[in-house]
């Protein structure tokens, strides 16, 4: 931004495509969407940061080549360009997760594979990469990829903190508390189960639109 | 005995919604009102009926490790295809039956017209596929006719789900909820509720 060029890379209204999916904007929790995913993999949290670094690849380098790809694919094909576009993409992450992050790809089990059908990829590829140029189709991309996985980091935070004492597998209730050592506290194990990944998100989506009004129903 | 038990498991113990958040965006976004549920439920359904043992017999007999024995190649593995191929099969299919409905009826097409092409990128429909690849490596669906049950079993579970939730969402349009959780929040919250309902089936067997 030190350089006055005809347009910056990194220009107000760019930077707004990138941080705008933080919260305004955010996937999940407003446009509802790759809900699927993001509950299944929030036991803990490291699959969960794995999965959102997974995500935001493939958001970020299927809206860049849907982007270029735009004036070449005629309308009527597209969907099935671009679910060959993100299913390559997907086959990609999973052999590069299966190489170096053997323990954690076998957490994520089919759901690597789910990123395929995860509705923000296909999402945001019809809403912007179609309209838009490739720098700000990658930034919007890198950017809803981010909003997702912040989510998903907040899930995962409160399971495993609540649900099994720990945080990325280090212990942080100490030893003595638990009621085995002769203490008073126990963990909570229904965080482990899935219904409760539903409403800690709904909880989320509580406190996310009673400080943002604009976003209310009626 | 096996049979009923793949299918029982299906419906009720590892529901699609319940137990995996498979399919969550359109249950989310469908079910405001029953009748509009019950539609893309059955498209569902026929979907996966028919996608889930195509896909069976695609890795079944192309891409699983050895599989290729009967055309001479029997230390190719294509397993890492998987994915494009599942996705590409489920795309085609949805695209014929669009196509099908079309042609022979224009009322059902009309009411479906939204819905149809939703349903190739439902996360339910590719999740069956992804999980009966898993069961058969294995070995807990071994014939294709199991794979069908696995299919409509899983279907007909998100059906269920969706009907019901939209049925509880008629209801709470006249509840006082407070305004930030109006809409997709209680949404979530319901469905959380009534996944605990259905932990209540865990275990069941023939």
């Amino acid at each position: 931004m030190s350089k006055m060029e005809k347009e910056p890379l990194f220009s107000a209204k760019n930077l707004k495509y990138l941080t705008g999916p933080f919260s305004a904007n955010n996937p999940v929790i407003v446009q509802i969407l790759g809900i699927c995913s993001a509950l299944a993999v929030t036991v803990q949290l490291k699959p969960a940061i794995v999965m959102a670094l997974s995500v935001t690849v493939v958001t970020a380098f299927s809206n860049l080549v849907m982007s270029l790809l735009r004036n070449g694919v005629p309308a009527r094909i597209r969907i099935i360009v671009q679910l060959v576009v993100i299913a390559a993409l997907v086959i990609l992450v999973d052999q590069v997760l299966k190489a170096y992050l053997y323990e954690v790809s076998k957490q994520l089990s089919v759901y690597v594979g789910l990123i395929i059908t995860n509705c923000i990829v296909m999402g945001r590829i019809e809403a912007f990469a179609l309209a838009n140029k490739p720098w700000p189709a990658l930034l919007d991309g890198i950017g809803n990829g981010l909003g997702y996985g912040l989510i998903l980091v907040v899930v995962a935070f409160f399971r495993e903190l609540l649900g099994s004492g720990s945080l990325l597998g280090y212990p942080i209730v100490p030893e003595s508390w638990y009621i085995a050592e002769g203490g008073f506290y126990s963990n909570c194990g229904l965080m482990l189960f899935p219904p409760m990944a539903l409403i800690i998100v709904g909880c989320i989506i509580w406190v996310h639109r009673s400080r943002n009004k604009d976003l209310q129903e009626k | 005995m096996e049979m009923l038990n793949i299918f029982i498991r299906s419906i009720f113990i590892d529901n699609m919604v319940f137990a995996f958040f498979f399919g969550m965006c359109s249950y989310i976004a469908v079910s405001k009102s029953v009748k509009t549920a019950l539609g893309l439920g059955a498209a569902v359904t026929f979907v996966m009926v028919m996608t889930v043992p195509l896909n069976y017999l695609l890795y079944q007999f192309v891409l699983k490790s050895g599989a290729l024995v009967w055309a001479g190649f029997p230390e190719v593995n294509l397993s890492f295809l998987s994915f494009i191929v599942f996705i590409a099969t489920i795309a085609a299919f949805v695209q014929l039956v669009e196509m099908i409905v079309e042609k022979f009826s224009p009322t059902l097409y009309s009411q479906l017209g939204i819905f149809l092409p939703l349903i190739a990128v439902n996360c339910a429909i590719m999740g069956g596929s992804l999980f009966m690849q898993q069961k058969v490596d294995a070995m807990q669906l071994t014939s294709v006719w199991e794979s069908v049950i696995y299919g409509l079993g899983s279907g007909l579970g998100w059906w269920l789900a969706i009907v019901m939730m939209a049925a509880i969402r008629e209801k709470t349009t006249y509840s006082h909820i407070p305004a930030a959780l109006k809409g997709p929040g209680i949404a979530f919250i319901i469905t959380g509720l009534m996944g605990i309902a259905f932990m209540i089936f865990s275990g069941i067997q023939f």
